[in-house]
């Protein structure tokens, strides 16, 4: 099991969640994060004084997977969430050791 | 009102009894326009002051100017209006007007001023006393105490504001010098911009000034009490001719043509300067192009209006993103920047585009002879009297506010957990 964790621009999380349900992804965890890359920050304007903002909005998707849907979703993110401009976000993947659900008690597979 | 008092002041029985007569009109013009200047402190000013502070001490600066109001409003009942608009004995009458009406003794429902009730007159003045304290705290919010503030408040209406209003348009020594001021624009706003200075470089600047960014909590609430202000000014500058009349209604439309012209121009240098037109940007033109045209509003052409209210703007955007920055002083939300400089070049402003129309015009050297040159002199003449007696009577209030209260300014921990909470134990939004 992979998890995959996607940082995307706020306007894009209807895309991408659309885009996965079509894939049959059926369950994610969303939060509202700050946070900069290569994008930096951008600078506001209040009567002629200008703060420097170095941390942009940015929504952050967790999505636990089996193995061999990785690439399908991967792509479908990278479809839906770029806009080729710089500022799209990042995929990062890393392994999942163990899952339950709670209700049922169920675990791993069974259990996503 | 300069009309009004040459009517009060002449002591003939049958003359006075020929002016003095009700006219409905006039009583609800007057009313109506006491309502409009009073919605401009508890919601205009504190709502454009509000959306500039920081999250933390919103409710401190709202609270601020709504209890300026207040407690204004009483001292002036109690005393200020006396102070203001009594006549004094003698050369005491070029400063102050006594203390003859203080509680408004000797004041009856029935007396009327002019064509309609004293008592209006009365409300309507304690507005504009109100709202003149309540601008200086735009320049020190966020580090100044509370309890501090009240007590500046009570003392500073009956020791700055009341005799500043009784030398321009009470029967002091500038009314008598002649000079212009139709709603205030020394009375009102240099006095409070000026206050408000005083008290910032007394204060100190804010922990992390020029350092850390202090983000304004919501534009918008700024914007909306932007909005709320130019729809009471129409009270506080139409009402300003004292009845329903032909020069209110001048009052009205140069006071909208200033303003929108203030709006335009402080855009559209925002626009050239940082590539980028700001909601603040424009709300704060329109308050520098309403407070510019103030001291003009029933004296000039529709024309000058609009040249009184694009460089008033030009004026207070100078006074907030030039000045400020190079002297370095903490005027946090520009009371100073925007009301005093705005203010100061609309009194100029007056002696230079004043109509020389005797229907408009009040007694002073541009009516009597045409003298303009006159005129302007006797106009820099208030402007620095009215700037001298603000400098030293801020100083002295505030010395005497800090003592009884302890010390002018909050805490240091007060100060970085924000005042709504340590000072009022409430918060501003809970979200």
């Amino acid at each position: 099991m992979k998890k995959i964790e996607t940082v995307i621009k706020p306007f894009k999380l209807e895309d991408v969640k659309d885009a996965l349900a079509e894939i049959g992804i059926t369950g994610m965890t969303v939060s509202e994060v700050k946070g900069y890359g290569r994008q930096k920050g951008h600078s506001e304007l209040y009567r002629g004084a200008e703060y420097v903002v170095d941390f942009l909005p940015k929504v952050k998707m967790e999505i636990v997977v089996n193995d061999d849907q990785v690439e399908q979703v991967n792509n479908t993110i990278i479809e839906a969430a770029r806009t080729g401009k710089i500022g799209d976000g990042k995929i990062f993947v890393s392994n999942i050791e163990h899952v339950v659900r709670i209700r049922t008690g169920e675990t791993d597979i069974e259990a996503i | 009102m300069k009309k009004f008092l040459l009517a009060a002041s002449m002591l003939l029985p049958t003359l006075a009894l020929a002016e003095d007569k009700l006219d409905t009109g006039d009583t609800a013009w007057m009313m109506m326009s006491t309502a409009l200047v009073l919605l401009m402190t508890p919601a205009g000013l504190a709502l454009f002051y509000g959306g500039m502070t920081r999250a933390k001490n919103i409710l401190n600066t709202y609270a601020m100017v709504m209890g300026a109001f207040v407690v204004a409003f009483v001292v002036w009942i109690i005393a200020g209006y006396s102070i203001a608009f009594g006549t004094a004995e003698g050369g005491m009458n070029a400063v102050i007007g006594g203390f003859s009406n203080i509680m408004l003794e000797g004041i009856k429902w029935t007396d009327l001023s002019g064509s309609y009730p004293t008592y209006v007159f009365v409300a309507f003045q304690g507005t504009f006393a109100a709202i003149t304290v309540a601008i200086a705290s735009g320049s020190v919010i966020e580090r100044l105490k509370f309890s501090t503030w009240i007590v500046f408040v009570a003392l500073w209406v009956l020791i700055v504001y009341a005799p500043i209003t009784h030398m321009v348009w009470g029967g002091g020594y500038l009314f008598d010098e002649g000079a212009l001021d139709f709603a205030g624009g020394t009375v009102v706003h240099m006095n409070g911009g000026l206050a408000g200075l005083v008290l910032a470089i007394m204060l100190g600047r804010r922990a992390g000034y020029a350092k850390t960014a202090m983000k304004p909590v919501s534009i918008i609430l700024t914007a909306v009490g932007a909005a709320l202000l130019w729809f009471g000014w129409y009270g506080f500058n139409g009402g300003s001719a004292f009845g329903a009349n032909a020069i209110a209604g001048l009052a009205v439309l140069t006071t909208t043509v200033a303003t929108a012209a203030g709006g335009i121009t402080w855009m559209l240098i925002e626009w050239f300067v940082y590539k980028k037109p700001t909601l603040l940007g424009i709300a704060s033109g329109i308050v520098a192009g309403l407070v510019a045209i103030t001291p003009a509003a029933g004296f000039v052409s529709i024309g000058g209006a609009l040249f009184i209210g694009a460089i008033g703007s030009a004026v207070g955007y100078f006074g907030v993103a030039i000045m400020k920055k190079k002297l370095g002083y903490d005027d946090s939300l520009d009371a100073f920047g925007i009301h005093f400089l705005a203010g100061l070049w609309g009194a100029i402003a007056t002696g230079i585009f004043a109509l020389n129309d005797k229907d408009l015009l009040w007694d002073g050297p541009l009516k009597e002879s045409g003298d303009r040159m006159g005129q302007l002199m006797v106009q820099f003449e208030s402007v620095i009297v009215v700037g001298l007696i603000t400098l030293i009577g801020t100083v002295v209030v505030y010395f005497i506010a800090s003592a009884i209260t302890g010390g002018g300014r909050v805490d240091e921990e007060t100060e970085s957990m924000g005042l709504d909470e340590a000072s009022h134990g409430e918060r501003g939004f809970n979200l």
